[in-house]
């Protein structure tokens, strides 16, 4: 009976991913192998045409949520495995606020990001805003990888290069950093993906708008919110839509097929390569 | 831990740790903003519209200064609870599945296959539902989008993340204690319920409490199938609006009094997430405490 369950759960799981992979695939296939889908702009509110501009806004908000995340991340991640004791009052506290940050639903970002970047800062529904916006949401996440692969270096290594006469500074430079590149990596791979799959933060920050972004003070709609607005307020753009999630879901594997490879390898080589 | 005082080298690391200090404070400062910006869009709430208007006023409907959020609170909390209780269970299942059945190979493509599960976004889950589910649903029981597609698509959203996480939990299980109940030679179906669920209870635990998070605070997916009619539903095929799918409908032109509504629903979501997170550590502390002690 037991054995009965849990092979049609697992066997359904398979069913799912099947059937929506399929649907993906056999609407969207072939809109999204034409080279127009890539280089041409949405005509008829996105019923004909291509997602260029989309991809262009979707990389610049990504790529400014992971530029400003990426220094804050890597310098926490420093703080909290290498220059403070665990049971610091201080590291605590950042801790527990990374939690939070953790947990807070991405249409709560969304609310803060239009109060705080869009209206209080001045920026407006743009490219920037959102990039922040996005900024703050994966923090935690490559916080905690980035501290992990700190954490994963020996201890012995430590004491080694301080009985060298290193100091901290000096270590994370010459051991730590090189060491902890792979789980850099990782981390910033998880995040971009997670940016990269938002859409209810994005809304309300970097906004609707699918012409060519000329400047990051622009509005610009990414992939998710492009899939998201086809579906509901665009009659007949089910077509669009399918090959947008396509390619967007096809962004999102070889990310993680990426960062598979990477972990994978890491393990192989060990630790004592680098 | 070296301990050397007034060395020069050693300026060069208290520089270094006070320049990360502040680079670390600033998820500190984010959460703080984010809790002053809610709190200052709804700052002249009570004087302007009162607390109770939002658990008493007849229906929502701010235009006519109406804003009872109780529906759409009923909303978020039947779906949430909906898709938890399908979705624990059958991560459970799965979980056992990885442990007790699969082979080597089958156990691999399985895993892989949740987390390209795991990984697909929520408005791909949401577009899905709307042209794939809804419809279906629509066949038998019109209109099709409404409590039954939001907990289905939510379902199949959290499920697997959560089989993954138990999966881990079971993991996690010192070997000894498999291995001796595999020795007795009992039957799976008393492995499950009397070594392996015991132990990972924590693990089962927390896995249900994030997945109530993920899906109190999941916006696109429930927007695109739940139906987005504000009212308590009088059956599961019924239309329901969530607090969150109500934010992303009408923050885009609410201004005044609908706009502090909107981000009071907010600070609500942020409230049952915070007492969620407080209910997970405090059980995560019981559970090491008694680690602790039966050492």
């Amino acid at each position: 009976m037991l054995g009965f369950i849990s092979w049609t759960a697992s066997l359904a799981t398979f069913f799912i991913l099947g059937i929506l992979l399929f649907d993906m695939v056999s609407d969207g296939f072939r809109i999204m192998m034409s080279v127009d889908f890539f280089t041409n702009g949405p005509e008829k509110a996105g019923r004909a045409g291509g997602i260029a501009p989309i991809l262009v806004s979707t990389m610049l908000v990504v790529g400014i949520a992971i530029a400003v995340s990426i220094p804050i991340g890597l310098a926490t991640a420093l703080l909290l495995s290498e220059f403070t004791r665990r049971d610091s009052q201080f590291a605590f506290f950042v801790r527990k606020s990374l939690d939070i940050l953790a947990g807070v639903p991405s249409i709560v970002f969304g609310l803060f990001g239009n109060a705080f970047f869009c209206v209080y800062l001045g920026m407006g529904f743009s490219i920037l805003s959102g990039g922040l916006t996005l900024a703050c949401m994966v923090l935690p996440i490559l916080i905690r990888t980035t501290e992990e692969s700190f954490r994963a270096v020996p201890n012995e290594f430590r004491h080694g290069i301080a009985a060298l006469g290193f100091t901290k500074t000096a270590s994370v430079f010459h051991l730590l950093m090189p060491m902890a590149i792979p789980g850099l990596v990782v981390g910033t791979i998880l995040g971009v993906g997670r940016a990269t799959a938002e859409t209810a933060a994005l809304i309300f920050t970097s906004g609707y708008v699918d012409r060519m972004p000329e400047s990051v003070l622009d509005s610009g709609r990414t992939l998710s919110v492009h899939i998201y607005d086809l579906a509901m307020n665009i009659p007949g753009g089910d077509r669009m839509a399918y090959a947008t999630s396509l390619c967007l879901v096809l962004i999102l594997l070889s990310m993680s097929f990426l960062t598979n490879i990477i972990a994978k390898s890491v393990l192989q080589r060990g630790i004592y390569t680098s | 831990m070296l301990k050397i005082k007034d060395s020069s080298l050693l300026q060069t690391d208290n520089f270094v740790s006070s320049i990360l200090k502040i680079a670390a404070s600033v998820s500190a400062v984010i959460v703080i903003l984010i809790l002053g910006f809610l709190i200052r869009e709804t700052a002249d709430v009570p004087s302007r519209i009162g607390i109770t208007s939002f658990f008493f006023d007849k229906t929502w409907n701010p235009t006519e200064s109406q804003f009872n959020l109780i529906p759409m609170l009923a909303g978020s909390l039947l779906s949430t609870l909906g898709a938890v209780m399908l979705a624990i269970p059958t991560g459970v299942v799965c979980a056992v599945f990885l442990h007790l059945y699969a082979n080597d190979p089958l156990r691999f493509i399985l895993r892989r296959t949740l987390e390209i599960l795991g990984g697909i976004p929520s408005v791909v889950y949401g577009f899905w539902g709307l042209v794939v589910l809804v419809p279906m649903i629509n066949m038998w029981y019109p209109p099709g989008a409404g409590l039954s597609a939001a907990v289905s698509v939510l379902t199949i959203m959290i499920l697997p993340t959560a089989s993954l996480m138990i999966d881990a939990a079971f993991q996690a299980i010192p070997r000894q204690a498999v291995a001796g109940v595999r020795a007795l030679g009992l039957e799976r179906w008393e492995i499950l319920t009397l070594c392996l669920i015991p132990q990972a209870r924590l693990g089962i635990l927390t896995a249900t409490l994030l997945s109530v998070g993920r899906a109190i605070g999941e916006t696109m997916a429930v927007l695109m199938v739940c139906g987005n009619i504000v009212q308590f539903p009088s059956s599961i095929f019924d239309p329901i609006r969530t607090l969150t799918a109500n934010i992303a409908l009408e923050l885009g032109y609410a201004e005044g009094n609908h706009r502090s509504a909107l981000y009071v629903s907010g600070i609500l979501l942020l409230f049952i997430i915070a007492v969620l997170i407080v209910v997970i550590s405090i059980y995560e502390r019981q559970h090491q405490r008694a680690k602790y002690d039966s050492k």
